[in-house]
């Protein structure tokens, strides 16, 4: 077992899937021979060539409008986005033909391609590297949205997503990349080093998708979460002292609504927690299913702790990101009414 | 006060509108024979004269001339004539079921049948084609069945795409028939991706990308010419410029300044233009060009030169915003009449043989409309059962879908 940043579970999963599949490819801008912008594929070209680990100009509509047509050949395409903020020259791409293509052809066709994109602020990256856009996804129908928390799950959802028949939106919470940062921008960074979900087995496994993970249990409020907030979260609950039981999601959409239903049923109380804006983000999906689930054992209003209804700042990130401060006042509210 | 005059925008206007003949000395065209041929070896930059003139093989009198000769045997041209005058047929009676209502739309591509059917005659069957929902010529050209095709149109219960799909979004991966999305030039791009992973895994196969004039200035088509330039994908990208997209001329496109073809040429990709309703030179140039791309020269661009002669669809009058005489006076003809003279020129053929295949195609035609009605029609409501409309939205059904589906009540 070796322990792995997210980047080198990241790069161990292509690795894996490129060498037990030849119909992997893996491309995007600057991802050949330099091994993309946060080295997720550092030294794949030399291993597996340029045919199968490629350069692509930088026309995001291209690069997933090439994957769909090589998805429908036959490859498993997992082409790179160099920043979520990109992705929407390739929109019409995956909303008008990765996601509906199975379905307007009875199945003639499919594309089983894996889209990843780092994802999320707290790096500095003002408005345009920064964005959180789970909700512009799960409102589609036909596509399937994952976000790891950590190397272990990063590893094994990659691995799940390439091997999945449908076309899998993966986002890369960019500022775990190397460390499970809790929010706390003012404490040093803390690296994956020695914490046992950086311990990455080095072969082939997968974390199953629309698979939960209770991360925390408790009793006295759920909290859901998914990426960066679920280290928010429990720096939340430990500093406060709530009891809180946090759901890592992992599989944002489709999502694995048992275990959210028995949590809330059992502590009667919920925040939500994502890093993205709050108006329709995928928190307002949240908590109407908590409430058409658990609406008769629901003991307070359930809160949404997310990111301003603003574009992401610069200079004012940690004031916009969803620290343990807020989310810590929101634990404390539900649990006090 | 400044120098200079004050500016004014230029909005193009077609050069004709109703009531109003159309100039068609804009086409520019080449005469028979005169355009050369380059080697399939060509580089890009060496065939922007062939993007800027019009490849032609049949003269006035029908005879075939010039280096683009594809030299077909008659029996070959015979089978196009007969899956064009197939095509026209169908069209003709899907366009009046439409109109009784059987089909809630219909798009004919009467006056464009040579360009798809040629080139699916110039293919190999395993060719992929990502085509518009003009070229219905490629599937009747590869031999799908007509009643299948029909049951897509009326959306009955043997429709293949199980009524997911307006008519004529076809898909066929058994005949090279990527699945139409709708959404416009979606599939050049897409095309050029099915080509690149061809390329990867050492196959044969080659990919043929369709798209409208109108569609060109949609961001699909300059990812497709700068990936295909990029990776010299195998890959043919034809340009069907019939010069209308629903009311907008071609100029809207960006035709007046320059050529389609031309824009091939400044991506890095030989690029041709050529008489679409010819069927000779479209044999001519898709054998060219998938010749380049079989032996790894890359893509080659093909401006195909026709017209639109029918409605954009069954939802659009186009004698509101072009003459109603157009067509007739379009200086290119119609591809399957120049076919006819072309073969009578040769003495393979005669009125009685044309009439004759006229007869049988139209009995063909009648046939399977028949049968496809009695598996049902929009009007009858014979209709997938509404239970499926929950299927193929993910490879398994995730509980929510499930859920649902028991809401509705199926």
């Amino acid at each position: 077992m070796a322990t792995m940043t997210m980047i080198q579970a990241i790069r161990s999963a292509l690795d894996v899937m490129l060498r037990r599949d030849d119909n992997v490819v893996v491309f995007g801008e600057d991802v050949g021979y330099f091994g993309g912008v946060f080295r997720c594929t550092d030294g794949l070209q030399a291993k597996y060539g340029a045919a199968r680990v490629f350069d692509t100009p930088i026309a995001e509509g291209g690069i997933v409008g090439i994957a769909i047509g090589m998805a429908a050949y036959g490859l498993r395409p997992v082409p790179e986005i160099q920043f979520a903020d990109y992705f929407y020259p390739a929109y019409d791409q995956i909303v008008s033909e990765a996601a509906r293509l199975r379905y307007r052809s009875a199945g003639d066709f499919a594309a089983p391609l894996t889209i990843r994109m780092p994802c999320g602020g707290g790096i500095y990256g003002g408005q345009t590297h920064s964005q959180s856009p789970e909700a512009l996804f799960t409102h589609v129908c036909g596509l399937r949205t994952v976000m790891p928390s950590n190397p272990y799950d990063a590893k094994g959802l990659l691995i799940a997503s390439i091997e999945c028949d449908d076309p899998v939106i993966f986002l890369e919470p960019k500022r775990i990349y190397n460390g499970p940062f809790d929010g706390h921008h003012e404490r040093p960074v803390v690296p994956w080093t020695g914490h046992p979900l950086a311990e990455v087995p080095e072969g082939h496994y997968r974390v199953p998708l629309e698979s939960a993970a209770v991360v925390r249990p408790g009793s006295a409020v759920t909290v859901l979460a998914y990426g960066t907030m679920v280290w928010v979260a429990e720096a939340a609950a430990q500093e406060t002292g709530v009891d809180a039981e946090i759901i890592d999601l992992r599989s944002i959409w489709p999502l694995d609504l048992p275990v959210i239903v028995e949590s809330v049923q059992k502590t009667g109380r919920c925040v939500i927690v994502h890093e993205a804006t709050r108006t329709s983000g995928f928190g307002a999906e949240l908590a109407a299913l908590v409430q058409e689930h658990c609406f008769y054992h629901l003991e307070a209003p359930i809160e949404r702790v997310t990111g301003w209804d603003t574009p992401y700042p610069h200079a004012q990130e940690w004031a916009y990101f969803p620290g343990p401060a807020r989310v810590g006042a929101a634990l404390q509210r539900a649990v006090e009414t | 006060m400044s120098q200079y005059p004050p500016l004014s925008l230029h909005v193009p206007e077609p050069p004709g509108r109703p009531g109003r003949d159309t100039d068609f000395s804009y086409l520019r065209l080449s005469p028979a024979g005169a355009v050369r041929r380059p080697p399939v070896d060509a580089r890009p930059s060496e065939t922007g004269d062939v993007a800027d003139a019009l490849v032609r093989v049949l003269d006035d009198a029908g005879r075939a001339v010039g280096p683009w000769d594809p030299h077909a045997e008659p029996r070959f041209l015979l089978t196009g004539l007969r899956a064009m005058l197939t095509t026209r047929t169908f069209d003709a009676r899907m366009q009046t079921a439409q109109r009784q209502k059987k089909l809630s739309f219909y798009m004919q591509c009467l006056g464009e049948e040579a360009i798809g059917v040629g080139e699916a005659l110039a293919l190999e069957p395993t060719d992929m084609c990502f085509p518009t929902y003009r070229q219905q010529g490629i599937l009747i050209a590869r031999g799908y069945p007509l009643v299948d095709m029909m049951c897509q149109l009326f959306s009955n219960e043997r429709d293949p795409v199980r009524g997911r799909q307006m008519p004529v979004m076809y898909t066929s991966r058994s005949h090279g028939f990527f699945s139409i999305s709708g959404n416009l030039g979606t599939q050049y791009v897409q095309a050029v991706g099915y080509a690149m992973a061809s390329a990867i895994k050492g196959d044969t196969r080659i990919a043929s990308a369709w798209i409208g004039d109108g569609s060109t200035a949609e961001a699909d088509f300059h990812n497709a010419l700068t990936f295909a330039a990029v990776y010299r994908a195998p890959v043919i990208l034809n340009v069907v410029n019939n010069q209308w997209a629903i009311s907008s001329f071609q100029g809207i496109a960006g035709g007046e300044a320059a050529t389609f073809a031309a824009r091939g040429v400044g991506n890095g990709i030989a690029s041709l233009r050529v008489d679409g309703n010819d069927f000779l030179a479209v044999l001519a140039a898709s054998g060219w060009a998938a010749e380049r791309a079989r032996r790894g020269f890359g893509p080659t661009l093909v401006e195909w030169v026709t017209y639109r002669a029918g409605a954009h669809s069954t939802s659009d009058d186009p004698s509101k915003y072009r003459p109603a005489d157009d067509w007739k006076r379009f200086p290119l003809g119609d591809p399957v009449a120049r076919l006819k003279q072309h073969l009578i020129a040769l003495g393979a053929w005669s009125d009685d043989a044309h009439a004759r295949l006229v007869a049988e195609v139209e009995a063909t035609v009648i046939a399977a409309q028949k049968e496809a009605e009695g598996y049902g029609t929009l009007a009858t409501g014979h209709v997938h059962d509404t239970s499926t409309m929950f299927d193929d939205v993910y490879k398994e059904m995730p509980p929510h879908l499930k859920r649902q589906r028991a809401q509705a009540g199926t």
